[in-house]
């Protein structure tokens, strides 16, 4: 139930980020100074903000913008932990031990602050924000990923595909890494709120997606100077993240107990 | 003597995470695209100027050679002067420490007070309101942006209705007449017998710490409550509860007792987060600590005080953990 929840939030999130030019009344850059700082009402549902944008259509924007850099984050780190995690599970040894303390101690550091810290220095941006959350994020995945492949690395076929001769790599990369998949797959949905969290830390404090792009972080940010009066220009965008980020919480609990009942 | 290596072990492997956690500096310092000698000297400096700045600050020498300075004058608690405040790094975060840890501790407080019996009782009523309302509680907790809930507080609490204190540690006002003996403005107020101040200190506070302590509060109610069930599913609490023990008896005396092993291990971790999670708290409160001392110097680029916030939040995180472990290997018989 909650799965189901979860995941139809997600999925109207993605389909209004896909589809905001059809959907959203205005221009998420459209300003209308006469109309700054609107009350909520029929002309603008979310009401405007400091320059007179539509609130509603910047949050439908801002979709395209929070849902890009999660799938990216996800693009760029499943691969690096399921790569460490699969060669540390397979090789085992010294490999093993190297790689898993690399991950424990990247596990031990601040993520948050971590990821400001890259972004200062590599300056703002959604790029550098997404290579900055990406360098914290990927160690969950080579733990999950290594303890995956270790009950896979005396299987029959492997040792088949040994004997065969194929290389250490090709058993990583083609039997191991697929079968290991799944379960980073279940752990990404439930750090995607994390994610969301971070990517709307950044753009709060002015490191992510610069002005004018609708990023929902950014806008609480201006929202700030207004919020005494004008509560709904940092109300919103606050409840978006808060709704998308719940989404992807209900959705990877239910993912991770249907995967693991004794969690049940 | 088994016991003394896996106490050595669980130090060493602290220190090991500091190591990298120092490394992570010194890289993010190496990737900064400014030139750290033309940041000094200017972009006119002649060729012969640039060179001898360069081997004065020990560029010249190969990079492990400068992470091993790197790390000696961290170890001496050297982390370079600030471009923004001009003081030593080190001296602008120990002015600014005693309010991030106080408002940490605060909201750990809170989160343990309410988190816990949270936990507790949603794992005693199971499935019913009591549970239902603690995990919807909780989850929303994992799902809202720390900072985002603190300008909905201030807007609420602070301006529509008026019951706590604005931003900042204390009025204004009686911001001078506190002498500052411990930097834990609540403590040196009470210190000072100043009754006012105290008022506005703790007024102050109020509202951050709830909005802080609500976070450690979803993760210590949601880890409580599930240790709670795990043990209620153990025998021992059925032969209690065939004894004719009252169910609190049953819940606080016997099955708690087995609580509190973990829980110093998950009240670290939530203490730990909320060093980190202050960071972004501190800026909506306008509350002086390392939080606000890094968002300040993020902008302006200025490196040497982010990082050395970086660094010491960091170590702090991994001091808070290591103790943790080490409490957890006193207190639990087995490990002994």
């Amino acid at each position: 139930m909650t799965v189901k929840l979860g995941a139809s939030i997600v999925v109207l999130a993605a389909l209004l980020a896909l589809a905001a030019p059809l959907l959203a009344p205005y221009g998420p850059d459209a300003q209308s100074l006469a109309d700054r700082l609107q009350q909520p009402g029929s002309a603008h549902w979310l009401g405007t903000d400091e320059l007179g944008r539509d609130i509603l259509s910047r949050l439908i924007y801002g979709a395209r913008v929070t849902l890009g850099i999660v799938a990216l984050v996800s693009v760029v780190t499943a691969p690096i932990g399921l790569l460490v995690g699969c060669v540390a599970g397979y090789f085992g040894s010294w490999v093993e031990a190297v790689l898993m303390r690399v991950t424990d101690v990247f596990l031990a550091l601040p993520r948050l602050i971590l990821a400001l810290a890259f972004v200062a220095a590599l300056g703002p941006g959604i790029v550098n924000a997404v290579l900055a959350i990406a360098i914290v994020s990927w160690p969950p995945y080579a733990r999950v990923a290594r303890a995956e492949s270790l009950t896979l690395r005396h299987a029959e076929f492997i040792d088949a595909a040994r004997l065969a001769g194929a290389s250490g790599g090709r058993i990583v990369l083609r039997h191991i890494m697929p079968l290991c998949l799944p379960s980073v797959i279940v752990r990404m949905s439930l750090d995607m709120a994390g994610v969301i969290l971070i990517a709307a830390g950044l753009g709060f404090l002015g490191l992510g997606a610069q002005p004018p792009t609708a990023e929902w972080g950014a806008m609480i940010a201006s929202g700030r100077q207004y919020m005494l009066d004008h509560w709904w220009v940092a109300a919103m965008p606050g409840i978006a993240i808060a709704v998308l980020s719940l989404a992807f919480n209900l959705l990877g609990d239910g993912l991770r107990d249907w995967l693991d009942p004794k969690q049940r | 003597m088994k016991a003394a290596s896996r106490t050595a072990r669980i130090i060493a492997s602290a220190a090991l995470t500091l190591l990298g956690l120092l490394l992570a500096t010194f890289l993010i310092a190496r990737v900064v695209p400014i030139d750290p000698v033309i940041a000094i000297l200017g972009d006119r400096a002649s060729a012969s100027s640039y060179e001898q700045t360069r081997k004065e600050l020990g560029l010249d020498r190969p990079l492990y050679v400068q992470f091993a300075r790197y790390v000696a004058s961290a170890a001496r608690g050297d982390f370079g002067r600030s471009a923004l405040t001009k003081n030593p790094v080190a001296q602008d975060i120990g002015r600014f420490f005693p309010a991030t840890i106080e408002l940490a501790t605060g909201a750990t407080l809170l989160g343990v007070l309410f988190g816990v019996p949270a936990g507790i009782y949603a794992a005693a009523r199971r499935g019913r309101l009591t549970d239902q309302l603690t995990r919807a509680l909780g989850l929303f907790g994992y799902s809202v942006p720390v900072f985002w809930l603190g300008m909905m507080a201030l807007v609420l609490f602070y301006a529509d209705l008026g019951w706590a204190a604005g931003p900042g540690r204390i009025d204004a006002a009686l911001e001078d007449f506190v002498p500052r003996v411990t930097g834990f403005i609540v403590i040196d107020a009470a210190l000072a017998g100043d009754g006012d101040a105290l008022r506005s200190a703790l007024s102050h506070l109020a509202l951050p710490a709830l909005v802080l302590g609500y976070f450690s509060f979803a993760y210590i109610s949601r880890m409580t409550r599930s240790f709670m069930l795990q043990e209620l599913g153990q025998e021992y609490i059925v032969a209690a509860r065939a004894k004719g023990l009252s169910e609190r008896r049953v819940l606080w005396v016997h099955a708690f007792r087995n609580l509190r092993l973990p829980l110093i291990t998950v009240i670290a971790l939530a203490y730990a987060g909320l060093l980190e999670g202050s960071v972004l708290t501190e800026t909506v409160f306008s509350w002086p600590g390392i939080g606000q001392y890094i968002t300040n110097s993020l902008l302006s680029i200025d490196m040497n005080a982010v990082l050395g916030g970086t660094l010491v939040i960091g170590a702090m995180f991994i001091a808070v953990n290591l103790i943790a472990d080490l409490l957890y290997r006193v207190l639990d018989p087995r490990a002994r």
